[in-house]
């Protein structure tokens, strides 16, 4: 273990003893980051449950506003855009760069999709007159704090967006790496810290999906 | 010793629901006194007998003494179960108002208090209560989140503006009382004040027959609804202006709006000015807010307080 | 090289490395000018910017303080305006807290001093090191935008639904304050990630600094309460430009909730605060005691103890608040138990005196302050968390003697004491000894005549966040103010003396102190590599019956400053010793 003076390869910076120690040391910090994140998370799904408690009879009816198909068809398109950026971490251990850069592409395509889903969904609610807050406009529930079920939706999946958003930019930049051969089972750091990310950012929707959309 | 504890505390007025409070907030502080003396003690003693040397002193090898280290750590346990359990004690007698407690209903506002009695009368900043007898304070706000304290009955309660709240006390002797709002309220939440003021029962009759429901002149009705809405924490009767203009000459005056147009103050405007603040501000007064008082004072009442301000010359 | 492995004991070949007294190179003289510092990754530049950032705000903060006792030397109005007054005390609090308090310990020390306590070359990820500090200043720009147009007067703690309704720009703060929590969060993953995976060999857990142990159990916090404060300003800042409703009534949300949400970060920050401080204490108190800490589990593990159960007691700030009567009870009985570990540890330092070598240089006049100053500020928590107690007094002066005695006479004063103890490390200058101890006797001075009354007051019933007050209290409003600025005459000595011993030409040594810790065996300054050879440890940082010599190992085979070495985890190390 001490025996590495000689070999200090180029993308191992100089505090770290070995490639190894690096790889650890981003692995551990993307976890730490990653309960953070579950934190932030948390203090969100705290107001749901509060308010969930508060008025059970409103989450129940305001789900029926929410489309269950098309929030489903989001889930297994996550779903499986966290099995192709593990496919695409598997690549890189392997050496297969074209299976690597391929994997990563279906990965921003799937989350474009998503994207793209909850923006239909997002421009009918507001057709409806369902805006966050007090621009809140829709008169089908009959609930004094319905506007506020919306509020906590849009801050829940808000949020989630905006995580997705920034996954998609994380893997477009390591697919830029990608291509100029970066990567390697020497070196794949960046591809593996990124899809932990994207792993929590899909997990995440696995709650979202059933807590809003499916109340009975 | 004692005297240093008792001139710590102002005055106990209410027994009832302070006597378990002092008591605790004594042993607390005679033991941390006790405490704290021997700490510092021991902290001078060892910085003089230990004063090095040379450079060169040996220390003893002292990791640890599990002996010593579970006996500081029970002892203290012990003493904050004591202290838990007596807080606790005394915290669940003023949780609990006795059934026969006399209510009286409290509007808290930026800034000032409204006491409500069952008569209907309403009495603004001064609470008239009967001696010797339980008195329960049912309380909500108006706007933002106030506080109901009063040092010398040891109570204090939070009043908030979506759901009621209450405190009860029970003063022996006649004789005033300080209320304070302890809950930061903004520009004039220092001047927000009370006065708790205590009269035999009998007494107390009487002052509450003489209040009526609210009763007399238009001119004193008036002049009653300014002083419990509170529009007088922010609008001067003596011509000074505070966070809006003064009233003291307002009726019938020329006012320069921010817009920059000129109104001549009349009763449409001052019926509009409390029912819509924001439709036309004075000059000057353009970052101040003011609550809408739509649903809150009726047409009747408008009229009075409009009489009254034309008295104001 | 190393040889052979048995199990978990490695055998590794060292020599003595003695710190050069006159250092050819250190961090001061590579990489200068100032881009060289805006850019640098470096973890102590970093640490020496922070440094410079906090003084900023202490100083701006303590202005504000100055003004408000000021304004408080008469009942009535003495000079500025109530909502002047409001705003200048909401600042105050928020500059104190968020700019000064948070990020001073951890940020400013901790950064220069954990890799170097650990025998590391940097912390684990120097860039995002960098963009912490970087993301603290633009939190900072965010609150300066505030101030110059239209302040905020919502005190520090936002409560809504008067934070909702403020016309005052609520909104840059709270994004400020937003920003402000990813460099903190950032920091924390930093140190937790350094402290697990960047230790020299030979650093087992068991022979962590103290220090290291509050920073790690700081970061802990930093990590896990942070991202609740920052959806918590998310949420208001959504409340405010949106109208969700979530914490205003008048759209059918809870105020109350809004407290809750606060308090989950605020309470917890309150250890970030003060946690980091304990380690400080741990660190001086052995090093001018010359002595071994008594009870070094105790206080390792009550630091992780504080910061667990600090996150359950943070509904003791509602008691009055109309919270549940059952969360009361469990808050108030909570609150006590967190009592205990923070006792433990008083006691354990006083007796890591007994039989000592003890001399009473500045940094060790601050230590025993603190012992003093915090346990008055613990006791007085003790009464706070006693239900009935804290009806009384709850949001008066009472309260705000105790948390100045636990923020002021506990972190500050910590600080003061790990900023005497390092500066000849960080700066390799001395300071002027004499003229350090009449600035800490001011600071006890002042800071006792300022506060002291307000616990009097407070008990007698002086609300806080007063502009105005009654007659009664005007005796102990003046002590105070007059205290307040003895106190602030000792903060400009501390800064003169400092300012001047850094141009002056007197070298500090490298280790003045006789210490035994990791950080002293190195150059003062330390090299840019902070050691030039791999450092390896084979005792305790406070086994002060060893010799020296055996606290000065290092790699034999790689001196270079780019070579490997092993990190420490569950390595033990047995040693030939080489004299060099």
């Amino acid at each position: 273990m001490a025996n590495q003076t000689s070999s200090h390869p180029a993308h191992v910076h100089h505090h770290f003893v070995d490639s190894d120690q690096q790889f650890d040391t981003a692995k551990m910090g993307m976890w730490v980051f990653l309960v953070n994140e579950i934190l932030f998370f948390g203090g969100l799904f705290c107001a749901y449950i509060v308010y969930r408690t508060w008025y059970p009879e409103l989450f129940s009816e305001a789900a029926h506003e929410l489309n269950t198909l098309w929030g489903a068809v989001n889930t297994v398109v996550l779903i499986g855009s966290s099995l192709t950026v593990a496919m695409a971490i598997r690549s890189a251990q392997k050496n297969q760069t074209k299976g690597l850069k391929i994997n990563l592409l279906i990965t921003i395509a799937l989350a474009c999709v998503f994207m793209v889903i909850k923006g239909f969904e997002y421009s009918h609610k507001f057709h409806l007159g369902i805006f966050p807050g007090e621009y809140y406009t829709f008169t089908g529930i009959e609930h004094p704090q319905a506007n506020i079920f919306f509020s906590i939706y849009y801050m829940l999946t808000g949020v989630h967006a905006l995580h997705v958003l920034v996954g998609i930019g994380l893997i477009t930049w390591i697919y830029l790496r990608a291509r100029k051969g970066e990567f390697s089972s020497e070196y794949y750091t960046p591809v593996e810290i990124t899809g932990l990310y994207w792993h929590l950012v899909d997990l995440i929707w696995i709650f979202l999906f059933p807590l809003l959309y499916l109340i009975e | 010793m004692g005297g240093l504890f008792d001139f710590m505390l102002p005055e106990l007025e209410s027994p009832m629901t302070g006597a378990s409070t002092d008591a605790v907030m004594g042993f607390i502080h005679l033991v941390s006194f006790i405490l704290l003396i021997g700490i510092t003690i021991a902290l001078i003693y060892f910085a003089i007998k230990y004063k090095r040397k040379s450079e060169d002193d040996e220390t003893p090898l002292i990791t640890h003494n599990n002996t010593l280290e579970i006996t500081w750590s029970v002892i203290p346990l012990i003493l904050v179960f004591i202290v838990f359990g007596w807080g606790y004690k005394g915290w669940l007698t003023l949780q609990s108002p006795p059934d026969d407690a006399y209510e009286i209903h409290v509007s808290a506002f930026k800034w000032g208090w409204t006491f409500g009695y069952d008569t209907g009368a309403q009495v603004s900043n001064e609470v008239h209560v009967p001696a010797g007898r339980p008195v329960k304070l049912v309380m909500q706000s108006e706007d933002v989140i106030h506080s109901f304290y009063v040092p010398d009955y040891r109570i204090k309660q939070d009043v908030l503006p979506s759901r009621y709240t209450s405190v009860w006390f029970q003063a022996e002797e006649p004789g005033e009382s300080q209320v304070f709002c302890t809950e930061y309220c903004g520009t004039s939440h220092s001047d927000m004040l009370a006065k708790v003021i205590v009269h035999e029962p009998e007494d107390f009759k009487i002052w509450l027959a003489k209040q009526g429901s609210g009763g007399g002149t238009p001119i004193e009705r008036g002049e009653n609804l300014v002083g419990i809405h509170g529009c007088t924490s922010c609008h001067s009767i003596d011509g000074s202006d505070k966070i809006g203009p003064t009233l003291k000459g307002l009726f019938g005056k020329e006012e320069q709006l921010a817009d920059g147009a000129t109104i001549t103050v009349d009763e449409n405007y001052i019926r509009e000015s409390i029912l819509e603040p924001k439709a036309k501000i004075v000059a000057g007064f353009e970052n101040q807010v003011m609550t809408s008082f739509e649903g809150r004072v009726s047409d009747e009442e408008i009229s009075d307080i409009i009489e009254y301000i034309k008295t104001l010359e | 090289m190393a040889d052979a492995e048995v199990s978990n004991v490695k055998t590794l070949q060292v020599k003595r490395f003695k710190p050069s007294e006159n250092p050819k190179s250190t961090f001061f003289s590579e990489e200068k000018g100032l881009w060289a510092w805006m850019t640098t990754v470096d973890h102590k530049k970093i640490g020496l910017m922070y440094l410079g950032s906090v003084a900023l705000f202490f100083l701006l903060g303590g202005a504000l303080a100055l003004l408000l006792r000021t304004e408080l030397l008469t009942p009535a109005k003495t000079f500025i305006e109530a909502d002047t007054y409001n705003q200048f005390f909401t600042l105050h609090g928020a500059i104190m807290v968020f700019f000064v308090l948070i990020p001073s310990i951890p940020a400013a020390l901790g950064n220069f001093v954990l890799p170097m306590q650990l025998g590391a070359k940097d912390v684990a990820f120097p860039r995002l090191n960098l963009a912490s500090f970087y993301i603290y200043v633009v939190g900072a720009i965010f609150t300066f935008i505030a101030l110059a147009n239209n302040g905020l007067d919502t005190g520090w703690t936002f409560y809504t639904p008067y934070s909702t309704g403020s016309t005052s720009s609520v909104v840059w703060v709270t994004l400020g304050v937003f920003i402000l929590g990813f460099s903190s969060i950032l920091t924390g993953t930093n140190f937790i990630t350094t402290v697990h995976k960047l230790r020299a060999p030979g650093i087992t857990w068991g022979k962590l600094p103290l220090n290291i142990w509050a920073l790690y159990a700081t970061s802990i916090i930093q990590v896990l309460a942070t991202p609740v404060l920052a959806i918590t300003v998310l949420l208001l800042t959504m409340e405010r430009t949106l109208g969700i409703g979530i914490f205003d009534p008048a759209l059918g949300g809870d105020p109350v909730l809004f407290q809750h949400f606060f308090w989950f970060y605020s309470h917890p920050a309150v250890y970030i605060m003060i946690v980091p401080g304990f380690g400080i204490i741990s660190e001086v108190i052995t090093a001018f005691s010359k002595k071994h800490i008594f009870g070094y589990w105790a206080i390792a593990l009550s630091s992780l103890a504080i910061a667990f159960i600090g996150f359950l007691v943070w509904g003791h700030h509602m008691f009055t608040s109309g919270q549940s009567a059952v969360a009361t009870t469990i808050f108030s009985f909570l609150t006590f138990l967190v009592g205990i570990p923070t006792g433990i540890k008083i006691l354990n330092w006083v007796a890591t005196l007994y039989k000592g070598s003890i001399e009473m240089k500045t940094p060790m006049l601050y230590v025993f302050m603190f012992l003093f100053l915090f346990s008055i500020g613990g006791f007085t928590g003790i009464m706070l968390g006693s239900l009935s107690a804290d009806i009384h007094l709850h949001d008066t002066y009472y309260v705000v003697a105790h948390f100045h005695y636990v923020m002021m006479g506990g972190t500050l004063i910590a600080l003061l004491a790990g900023l005497h103890y390092w500066w000849p490390k960080m700066t390799g200058k001395m300071y002027n000894e004499t003229q350090g101890k009449i600035a800490a006797f001011l600071i006890f001075v002042g800071f006792n005549m300022t506060f002291l009354p307000q616990f009097i007051m407070g008990s007698q019933g002086m609300p806080r966040r007063y502009y105005n007050y009654i007659d009664q209290f005007t005796p102990f409003h003046q002590t105070s103010t007059i205290g307040s600025y003895v106190l602030g005459v000792g903060f400009l000595l501390i800064a003169y003396y400092l300012f001047r011993s850094i141009f002056s030409d007197e070298r500090a040594p490298s280790n003045p102190w006789n210490s035994r810790g990791l950080e002293w065996q190195s150059t003062s300054p330390p090299d840019l590599h902070n050691f030039d050879h791999t450092p390896v440890v084979i005792h305790g940082p406070y086994d002060y019956h060893k010799p020296m010599e055996e606290f000065q190992l290092g790699l034999a085979a790689s001196h270079n400053g780019h070579g490997g070495h092993g990190h420490g985890e569950s390595v033990e190390v047995t040693t030939e010793t080489e004299k060099a």
